[in-house]
């Protein structure tokens, strides 16, 4: 029934927080089977288009599909459709690594009888079997993520959804990651959307992205085709620095992702 | 990295179907619960720590009070009386603070992602407001231990145990629902920390845990009678000690307590989410 739609559709989705407009009409469509970057400075509004598509937000003006799915009349059915991977390592560390993914396969109300098979699936999908019966707190940072993503794939989810997947991760345990991504999207035919503000992500990982500057989507288009709008010589880098300045500005990157930063990265050790 | 065991795409398409309202609550009540054990199987210490008080407030204040005789509690010996005081007490101390579990969950992004999945925000506080009373429930067990080593005339007939377990799990359900209605409105683990110690013994004193009702002052008698605490004593008296009591009334009133406070902190839930 949900075969043959785009993956997301939003049309000039707007949210404010108070007085700060913090989506002002974001238009942006996913091809079912792409990954699909959201590139922007702290503060464009990656995050909060990805808080609306998985139903944390409310759809306040515009409107939003996932999968064929309208997002504010039935956020019980997309969220049944979606995994979600937020910024901040978040598994609990007073938990096993089985644990944390037997959890979420009982929120996603997985039959009983399958419930361990697909834990050890997700699990090993990560490479996480050898240390899944170990407390969370023994766990890497990069181990920590890769755990999160089997949270996530659990209930093999037709979009998996990722905010920054690799902030605060060193070099190899963010190459692991994005491993993971690119073997998941070829073996599964699973959508993914992700938000970040690594260029070589973008890069390496999407075959279309965004870029967010203040609320809106100034450019649209595969990584090659971005780069080809500014020169042949141009990098993802430059493309980032033409759309959304490269001074310092005052009103980009909120407190709470400054905040939510150093949280990770503390966590991380 | 080894390459992962390939999922055929035709298996990754399908979609779950959605279970009935109640087989949801039902679930996610279970999933709580287990994970609330584990939790408890991997580190104890907490359960040990939070037995202090509760062992000073008998051993000190129990057996002092038992002597002294100040507190007429007619034919019942003073320590016998207050323990199921004692026992509801401990409960309300573990679920006054379990919001502050939420607001962590939230700085950690654990609560947004437990609300990105199919839970209705009912069934996901009924789900935290019950692990939050089984917590009580084996918190109470060392309790009851520590009342049958200071031979507390207990009723340890199983029935009589399983009913004031069943009590103590919805009170501290309800207490901790009180925990996460205040979270969802302050939103800081340090307002929240302020707040839970400012109505702990408030809530405590002005009910019936430590002294009968009619030893109040009017305006105090006043309080008690809209403390669910006072209620919930009650039928822990009745079941555990035999005292006479309002079993059937003491029970709705926890039930309608818990129904209030599972609505009013999940309305406020979202607040946290944005």
């Amino acid at each position: 029934m949900l075969d043959g739609r785009p993956a997301v559709r939003c049309e000039g989705l707007r949210y404010s927080f108070g007085s700060v407009e913090a989506l002002a009409g974001v238009s942006f469509g996913v091809r079912a089977g792409e990954v699909f970057g959201l590139l922007g400075p702290n503060g464009a509004g990656k995050t909060t288009t990805i808080r609306v598509l998985t139903t944390l937000l409310p759809v306040r003006q515009g409107s939003a599909q996932v999968l064929g799915v309208d997002v504010a009349r039935h956020p019980m059915t997309v969220r049944r459709l979606i995994g979600y991977v937020p910024q901040q390592l978040s598994a609990e560390a007073n938990l096993t690594g089985y644990e944390n993914v037997w959890l979420f396969a009982r929120l996603f109300d997985l039959p009983r009888r399958q419930v361990k098979e697909r834990v050890w699936e997700a699990l090993r999908m990560m490479d996480l079997e050898e240390p899944a019966r170990r407390l969370v707190s023994t766990y890497s940072g990069g181990m920590v993520r890769r755990l999160e993503l089997a949270q996530a794939l659990v209930n093999r989810p037709r979009l998996l959804v990722l905010d920054e997947p690799t902030v605060g991760l060193d070099p190899v345990a963010r190459a692991a990651v994005w491993d993971r991504v690119r073997s998941l999207r070829e073996e599964t035919g699973m959508t993914v959307l992700l938000t970040t503000h690594y260029m070589e992500e973008a890069d390496q990982l999407c075959d279309r992205v965004a870029l967010m500057h203040r609320g809106v989507i100034e450019a649209l288009g595969s990584p090659e085709e971005l780069k080809r709008s500014l020169g042949a010589e141009a990098s993802l880098e430059d493309v980032f620095r033409h759309y959304s300045g490269s001074q310092l500005d005052g009103e980009d990157g909120s407190f709470r992702d400054a905040r939510s930063t150093r949280r990770i990265a503390r966590r991380l050790g | 990295m080894p390459a992962a065991p390939a999922v055929s795409p035709a298996a990754w398409a399908e979609v779950p179907p959605a279970p009935a309202w109640w087989r949801v609550l039902a679930s996610r009540i279970l999933t709580f619960w287990t994970v609330e054990l584990w939790r408890i199987g991997h580190d104890r210490t907490e359960i040990y720590t939070r037995a202090i008080q509760p062992a000073l407030w008998l051993l000190i204040f129990g057996e002092t009070f038992t002597r002294l005789r100040a507190i007429p509690t007619g034919n019942v010996p003073y320590l016998d009386y207050m323990t199921p005081g004692i026992i509801a007490q401990s409960g309300l101390f573990i679920a006054i603070f379990y919001g502050i579990q939420i607001i962590w969950e939230r700085d950690a992004g654990m609560l947004n992602k437990l609300l990105a999945t199919p839970t209705p925000r009912v069934a996901l506080v009924s789900g935290k407001a019950f692990a939050a009373g089984l917590r009580s429930a084996t918190q109470a067990g060392i309790v009851f231990a520590l009342a049958a080593v200071l031979r507390v005339g207990l009723i340890w007939n199983p029935i009589h145990l399983l009913g004031a377990v069943l009590v103590l799990v919805v009170g501290s359900a309800f207490f901790s629902t009180l925990s996460m209605t205040i979270a969802g409105v302050v939103l800081s683990r340090d307002r929240l920390m302020g707040i839970g110690q400012a109505i702990t013994m408030p809530l405590f004193f002005a009910s019936n845990a430590l002294y009968p009702v009619h030893l109040m002052p009017g305006w105090l008698q006043a309080l008690s009678l809209i403390n669910p605490l006072s209620y919930e004593v009650d039928a822990l008296r009745g079941l555990l000690i035999g005292t006479p009591s309002f079993l059937l009334r003491d029970s709705v009133v926890l039930a309608v307590a818990l129904v209030a406070g599972i609505i009013a902190s999940s309305k406020l839930l979202p607040r946290l989410a944005r």
